[in-house]
């Protein structure tokens, strides 16, 4: 039973402007005892300061440097992450997918806005914009190449559409020239969007 | 018939927007409110993340078409809210408390030095299950040729048209996973097998970019029938 009546939508009861439909929203829930302010507050400051995508390239950067957790990172994401002390909120169950000079993987989520909160944390305003929910699918490489990519001959793109609770993170490919780079300068040229592969890391030497 | 939220592979969209300033999380004060808000009122545990996603899909689509992102949640939650009895019309329209909440519901209320621990532990949806997989790795499927809820008219469902009646191969076992076509209308979690499966582009889109090219899905087993 569907709820698809027209007086059936609370929302259109609330203010018009966003940020008092909040407001709104939230006052309602404090007055209640339903929600504690101070949560919503520690909620924000965790995803502004703490979790987002250093965390991401710190992983990416270790793949580039220890075999051992390369492999395993691709073989069972899940433990490699959590052996870090990584995981969480939207980012349960984890696969890393690996660029190769054949294959560029891309990530989307067409049915909403699915992203891997634990290593790159809220995902940015385009991710969850309609244009790229629509068109990643069908025209990656157009996509790609409004965010200044564009693929060598004979690679493949892969797009995985997250349509359930598996988060995918793209493993970049380790840029050339960075063989003398330790794990903590390499994790420096991890780009967020690399990691959701609409992006390469930067270019080593030009990272400030 | 899918719903407006189910817009892969959708014509007329244009570029893809990008912000001035792309370090900032959120672009704007209300936009990190209405994000810790619905995530707190969540942790109430009257319903569930697909019931959530359902929630926000069931918006007016000149409304969901119409609004930002977070716009979205706002009014998602605003009827969640009204659904579940947490707040009546009245209230959301004077945007204050008419009524006490009762006891057992304010003992749930996620208390500030909960919060980052709850957010760092998540919630698997991962599920035992003594059913055997029915389909391998390797395996050619085809999805179900029409992408709705099988049980609930108007439903909720994580099958996008895009590839309905489309053939693929599996290339990843998940395991068991809440299923949320039931678990959005809380009809329990049903846990079935997930896998993730791949189409070639040129099997879903008649002027693909390049046909070799790739989408994989993940796609749970009553999605799906051997091809």
């Amino acid at each position: 039973m569907p709820h698809d009546h027209h007086d059936d939508n609370p929302h259109s009861l609330l203010p018009s402007e966003p940020a008092l439909r909040v407001k709104a929203l939230e006052t309602i829930l404090t007055e209640k005892g339903l929600v504690d302010p101070a949560a919503l507050d520690a909620i924000i400051d965790l995803y502004s300061h703490e979790i987002g995508p250093q965390i991401g390239a710190g992983i990416v950067a270790k793949a580039w440097t220890d075999d051992a957790f390369r492999a395993a990172l691709l073989s069972d994401a899940d433990q490699a992450i959590s052996a870090l002390g990584h995981g969480g909120r939207q980012g349960e169950h984890v696969v890393v997918v690996e660029n190769t000079p054949e294959t560029h993987n891309l990530v989307v989520c067409t049915l909403c806005s699915c992203y891997p909160w634990p290593l790159l944390g809220i995902p940015p305003g385009w991710y969850k914009s309609d244009p790229y929910r629509a068109r990643a699918v069908r025209e990656p490489r157009a996509v790609l190449a409004e965010f200044g990519l564009t693929l060598g001959a004979g690679a493949k793109v892969r797009v995985w559409d997250s349509t359930a609770e598996i988060r995918y993170l793209v493993l970049p490919m380790r840029p050339e020239g960075t063989g003398g780079m330790d794990e903590a300068a390499l994790a420096g040229l991890v780009t967020r969007d690399s990691m959701i592969g609409t992006g390469l890391p930067a270019v080593a030497g030009a990272a400030t | 018939m899918t719903r407006i939220h189910d817009m892969g592979g959708r014509f007329g969209d244009g570029p893809v927007p990008r912000e001035a300033d792309e370090s900032k999380v959120f672009s704007t004060d209300w936009h990190a409110r209405a994000l810790a808000l619905t995530v707190a009122a969540g942790a109430l545990g009257k319903w569930n993340i697909d019931a959530s996603r359902h929630g926000r899909e069931r918006l007016p689509p000149a409304d969901y078409a119409q609004y930002s992102y977070y716009e979205k949640w706002i009014a998602g939650l605003a009827k969640m809210l009204v659904e579940h009895g947490i707040a009546s019309p009245a209230e959301i329209a004077a945007g204050r408390s008419l009524a006490d909440a009762p006891d057992e519901l304010t003992a749930r209320c996620l208390a500030g030095d909960r919060a980052v621990p709850v957010m760092k532990s998540g919630g698997p949806s991962a599920r035992d299950s003594d059913a055997a997989a029915s389909f391998a790795i390797g395996a050619r499927v085809r999805v179900r040729p029409i992408a709705e809820n099988e049980t609930v008219d108007g439903g909720h469902t994580r099958l996008p048209a895009y590839v309905a009646g489309r053939t693929g191969t599996v290339v990843l076992h998940h395991g068991a996973h809440v299923f949320p076509d039931s678990n959005a209308h809380f009809h329990g979690e049903a846990p079935q097998h997930l896998y993730t499966v791949a189409f070639a582009a040129g099997d879903l889109w008649q002027h693909a970019e390049s046909p070799d090219d790739e989408m994989r899905l993940d796609l749970w087993e009553s999605y799906l029938v051997p091809a």
